[in-house]
């Protein structure tokens, strides 16, 4: 009988360790394992999109979240130790900036606006930043750090700076089994703590789900963002099929006549990309203003005119944009007030003030 | 004890016909491998040929291809014994990246001698709204408007032409299950019709060993072609709600797939 108990202690042993060897980090030289923690998928998304994607190197912790989530706020990131990411991505504006350009540490002034933080987890193409240049989220948070016009630091200076602070040595332990400070394990957590950020209790989430409804407005609104001849906004920004709102390609959406920034095409070298950028989701539109990679439009309704009749060709301009010789599909205003009232069923307050996303 | 003979005489027939399959050769269950090109009248056209390489489709417009997306599915294998096998799975190439054009179904098939067919794009059995999580999250999705009647696009081919004013102007031409509607725009109360216009591709018979893959070339010259001359300066854009377009596309779709070479990878 007490053999048979040992067997079982060891066949419980042995299931035990097979569940965490797969699902989180274990450190070899001590065995520690930090506790895992289970994304919390919205039934739409569940229902209808592919599962989050988790690197298997970085599997999520509640001790690589809450650690991600301090350093995510922490100016000590910074080279002056004043500016932390969320200055830039604020969780009031879906995580990012209401300035057209963001502003260094330096008094420096960017190129491009502020990305919005959410559903990262559910970018399914991997590319990050508006000309895909970082191909995974935990590569594009190196960057920001090093950036001379953002946080101006080097990574040595980051590692002795918050291996120095008291508490982060305990907190890298608690999440890595290792109380040594390193850039990756830096860029892990952040990238777990950006991996929470999902947005999916909007009007149109609740709409889809059967237990809200829209305005007729807004359903008129619905009607033009589908149809080929109007809006035909879904075939890069998604459908009710697809709850994220963008189809997390790049695209030459008809800005300028003369590229100026190249955007992926600066990335790849290759001309045929010259000008295109990422599309933005459209949840939370109405706190993610300025709008465009450059932020140009200040407002939700020039982002409608420019459809309308904004547009400009140049040479790689996507040939979904329609009627370019015209500006655009031209909209009546009524359309445009429904297609702006459908716009704003994409608000999801519970994301915007979720406190497990403030500092 | 008549009892006990019939079990002993089961028993040795058993015995017998296991000593029979001892000398007869073992079959062999392999998969096969798909690969899918595409030309312009037997001109490959390769990713360094999108909005570079100019075509003349049959209507003489000059054209320039930027996207080429499109969904096969049932990927059947018939024995002369009427058997089939069908994995039932799917495949969304992408042409341009080249994602997707190598394609191995997930089913093992004896060796042997078989007419093979596909389905390009979805049928109605398979064609259901919402069912494909993989298809939902592609290219933004590759689903269909419910007010078009859901389900899936079966191709999203895009470019430029150079339309009888001289001007420059993309077109869509974007191929789903054709759906008439009572009044354009489409609502969500116009939809009056749906029409499977998915097609069935034989691609005549394989003799199919280990190693075995097979070549599924489309050409797209064939979409603007046959039996309808496509003219490009009607029909360039807001396709997917037009039931006649989308008839046309699925005539002019009969022609465009062929079988290509077969190889044999050791």
């Amino acid at each position: 009988m007490k053999r048979k108990g040992h067997i079982l202690l060891l066949f419980i042993a042995i299931c035990v360790a097979s569940c965490n060897t797969d699902s989180v980090t274990v450190d070899p030289s001590n065995g520690y394992v930090p506790t895992p923690l289970t994304l919390e998928v919205p039934q739409l998304f569940a229902e209808r999109i592919l599962p989050p994607v988790i690197p298997e190197d970085n599997p999520l912790t509640e001790e690589g979240v809450a650690l991600g989530k301090k350093l995510f706020f922490d100016p000590a990131l910074s080279l002056n130790g004043a500016q932390a990411c969320a200055d830039c991505h604020r969780p009031e504006n879906a995580f990012t900036d209401p300035r057209q350009f963001s502003v260094g540490i330096d008094g420096s002034v960017g190129t491009r606006n502020s990305m919005p933080l959410q559903n990262l987890a559910f970018n399914f193409r991997e590319r990050f930043f508006w000309d895909g240049r970082a191909i995974s989220l935990e590569a594009q948070i190196f960057e920001p750090v090093t950036n001379p016009i953002e946080m101006n630091n080097t990574w040595p200076n980051v590692e002795n700076t918050l291996q120095e602070t008291e508490g982060y040595p305990l907190l890298f332990e608690r999440a890595f089994g290792s109380s040594t400070v390193d850039s990756v394990n830096v860029s892990k957590a952040i990238a777990q703590f950006l991996r929470t950020l999902i947005s999916g209790n909007a009007k149109i989430d609740r709409f889809l789900l059967g237990t809200e409804e829209l305005t007729p407005s807004e359903a008129n609104g619905l009607a033009i963002f589908l149809d080929e001849s109007r809006g035909d906004c879904f075939h890069c920004h998604g459908l009710p099929a697809n709850p994220l709102w963008t189809d997390n390609a790049f695209h030459n959406n008809g800005l300028d006549e003369i590229i100026t920034d190249r955007g992926l095409g600066g990335v790849s070298g290759d001309p045929r990309e010259f000008g295109l950028f990422k599309s933005g989701t459209l949840r939370n539109i109405e706190f993610t203003g300025p709008y465009m990679h450059d932020g140009r439009f200040a407002t939700i309704d020039e982002v409608i005119n420019h459809y309308s009749e904004g547009l400009v060709f140049s040479k790689t301009i996507d040939p979904l944009m329609k009627k370019v010789a015209e500006g655009g599909v031209q909209l009546s205003e009524e359309e445009k007030a429904d297609l702006k009232a459908f716009l704003l069923t994409f608000s999801d307050l519970e994301f915007i003030n979720n406190p497990d996303f403030q500092n | 004890m008549k009892k006990i003979a019939l079990i002993l005489a089961i028993g040795f027939a058993f015995i017998a016909c296991d000593n029979d399959d001892e000398t007869t050769t073992p079959v062999v269950n392999t998969d096969v491998n798909f690969t899918f090109t595409q030309n312009w009248d037997g001109t490959d056209i390769q990713n360094a040929d999108y909005e570079t390489t100019t075509y003349t489709n049959a209507n003489g417009e000059v054209l320039t291809l930027s996207k080429l997306v499109y969904l096969i599915s049932d990927i059947t294998f018939t024995n002369a014994a009427g058997e089939v096998f069908d994995a039932g799975d799917y495949n969304l190439i992408d042409a341009r990246t080249g994602t997707n054009t190598s394609f191995t179904p997930n089913i093992e098939i004896p060796e042997g001698e078989y007419t093979v067919s596909f389905t390009y794009g979805f049928d109605d059995e398979d064609n259901v709204d919402l069912a494909y999580l993989d298809l939902n999250s592609s290219d933004g999705s590759w689903s269909v408007p419910a007010p078009l009647g859901g389900g899936y696009h079966f191709m999203r081919m895009e470019g430029e032409y150079t339309n009888d004013m001289n001007a420059l102007v993309s077109f869509q031409y974007h191929n789903v299950r054709a759906n008439r509607h009572s009044s354009l725009p489409p609502g969500p109360n116009t939809l009056v019709e749906l029409q499977d216009t998915s097609i069935q591709v034989d691609l005549g018979t394989v003799d199919i060993i280990t190693g075995t893959s097979i070549e599924v070339k489309m050409n797209v010259a064939e979409w603007f072609k046959n039996p309808n001359q496509w003219d490009l300066n009607v029909l360039f854009t807001v396709l997917m709600p037009n039931f006649d377009a989308q008839l046309m596309m699925n005539e002019n779709g009969q022609n465009v797939f062929s079988r290509g070479a077969i190889s044999v990878n050791p």
